[in-house]
């Protein structure tokens, strides 16, 4: 198992007592594509960040087991952090706007990626930069490696990004809503590129999205979160015939372009739920 | 109020952005534009609310051009609801401060007593009065941003992408609202989205816009059908419609 979480429980002191944003979360990843829905605050970025130890120090994190590739992460060293996040484990977010530094060419983000990972001359990662620019398939990759971030569009930024988390050749993803600040055309693309770099090099991906449609399309299991809880975790093919009710009521409250609905139907929560 | 907009060009310095879109909306009705980011959907919308004053062509509300300089009157009738309810409220105004600056600013009486309404009619509890915007949820803070817009008894509201910054139960929500209104009001709809469902739930007609051009327009039961002729228009159903249908 790549990915081993059990009983996962994040917590934030506050000015009025202490939040539990994650209440007991479980769950496992092989090699294989793993997504996380749910709404805003149900604690699933939160989930992914404490498996790369990127929470704020007073955060209180226990669990009965956080593991990855076997090393317990709640007791790792920054160290021996820094073996695992970007070398081993890749992260992509929500928007290359705020990920890449807008004073540096990007072929020389992407080399300087590669190069703290793998060594070598500067010649040789700016080489292996276009190159990995060329495998995201950038059809003028010695362009694009010259141009500064704001010269690229979004879907182009994206692409940038998962290029300087190939560098390292991690064997997981963990992509943070990827394609949310992106057209939907632009969107399509990016997943199955994606898609195709996982499998190509068998890697392990977690996919966090509040996108229920597209995540049923693209994953192969999909655990449902719902205040820091997971409701439940099924095949992502039968995510859109879910019997539980959280689910159901997310699914039904969609507008819908083929049947078309005079009202939309309001979800109701039940206590029920989280117990 | 019906609306019409006629050979509506717009220009950044040299960049043409919009290049020459024209459409009709009936008093009543709804009227959505679709397109991708950067197809100049957002700025024909701010042109039309006279937040841009660098336009040529032609637009009119009830037969009426509107010029360049908007009269203060205009805004009674014209009002716009943003995408990001969070930064279109002021973060130290309270939702009281916020709804009052219009009827203050266009000399209305009983502010007081239109304030309590408007919170009613977006379902909004009237405790939410004297709360600021970062006590109020994703949904409460765009039913206040849709609050300040109605304040105004407005026959025309101009939505930019308003439900794109919340989760799809809250869209729900807000949704029904803005129907609700449009009937109860008869207030004339122009929406901006990204996203074809949303568009053809509340709106009756579409413009497509690519690369500043409106493209194709088509009813929304066209566009449900497919009866569409345009490349774009085609893409953009097939991929919304690619992933309703079961994987």
């Amino acid at each position: 198992m790549l990915v081993e979480i059990n009983n996962l429980k994040i917590g934030f002191p506050s000015r009025t007592g202490f939040h539990q944003a994650v209440k007991g979360v479980s769950m496992k990843l092989g090699t294989e594509k793993l997504g996380i829905v749910g709404e805003s605050g149900s604690g699933k970025s939160l989930t992914a960040r404490a498996l790369m130890k990127l929470l704020p120090k007073q955060t209180v994190i226990e669990a009965e087991k956080l593991a990855f590739d076997g090393i317990d992460i709640l007791s790792a060293s920054e160290k021996q952090m820094r073996t695992i996040r970007g070398k081993r484990a890749g992260f992509i977010l929500q928007d290359p706007k705020y990920s890449l530094n807008p004073v540096k060419t990007i072929g020389s983000q992407v080399a300087e990626s590669w190069r703290t990972h793998k060594g070598g001359s500067k010649r040789q990662a700016l080489e292996a930069a276009v190159h990995l620019l060329e495998t995201v398939k950038i059809r003028d990759p010695k362009k694009v490696a010259a141009s500064y971030p704001h010269e690229v569009s979004g879907g182009m930024g994206q692409r940038v990004m998962i290029a300087m988390m190939l560098a390292p050749d991690p064997e997981l993803l963990i992509a943070d809503e990827p394609t949310s600040a992106l057209d939907a055309t632009v969107q399509a693309e990016i997943l199955r590129l994606i898609e195709e770099l996982v499998s190509e090099r068998g890697m392990g991906l977690l996919l966090i999205s509040h996108d229920l449609p597209l995540v049923s399309h693209f994953c192969d299991r999909v655990a449902v979160m719902y205040a820091g809880q997971v409701m439940e975790e099924l095949k992502a093919s039968d995510l859109l015939s879910a019997q539980h009710p959280y689910t159901r009521g997310l699914l039904n409250c969609m507008p819908s372009l083929i049947h078309p609905k005079e009202r939309l139907p309001v979800l109701t929560r039940d206590p029920e739920w989280l117990k | 109020m019906t609306i019409e907009i006629d050979n509506l060009r717009i220009a950044f310095g040299d960049r043409k952005v919009v290049k020459g879109v024209s459409f009709k909306v009936a008093k009543g009705a709804s009227f959505g534009i679709v397109g991708e980011s950067g197809s100049g959907k957002s700025t024909v919308l701010r042109a039309m609310a006279g937040l841009n004053n660098e336009w040529s062509g032609r637009i009119a509300f009830s037969g009426e051009d509107a010029p360049l300089k908007r009269p203060p009157a205009f805004f009674r009738k014209v009002q716009m609801v943003f995408q990001d309810p969070y930064g279109s409220l002021h973060p130290r105004q309270t939702i009281d401060r916020i709804l009052s600056e219009l009827p203050l600013v266009h000399g209305m009486d009983r502010i007081d007593d239109r304030i309590a309404k408007v919170l009613s009619a977006v379902a909004l509890p009237q405790a939410a009065r004297f709360r600021y915007p970062h006590q109020l949820s994703g949904g409460q803070r765009q039913r206040v941003a849709i609050a300040r817009a109605l304040i105004a008894e407005p026959e025309v509201l101009l939505l930019d992408e308003p439900t794109s910054a919340l989760d799809v139960s809250v869209q729900a929500e807000i949704l029904n609202l803005l129907a609700d209104l449009r009937a109860e009001r008869n207030l004339t709809y122009v929406m901006v989205s990204h996203n074809l469902s949303v568009i053809a739930h509340l709106c009756t007609e579409v413009g497509v816009m690519i690369d500043g051009n409106m493209v194709e327009q088509v009813t929304a039961e066209d566009l449900r059908l497919g009866n569409v002729q345009h490349a774009h228009t085609r893409e953009l159903r097939s991929l919304s419609v690619e992933l309703e249908e079961p994987a």
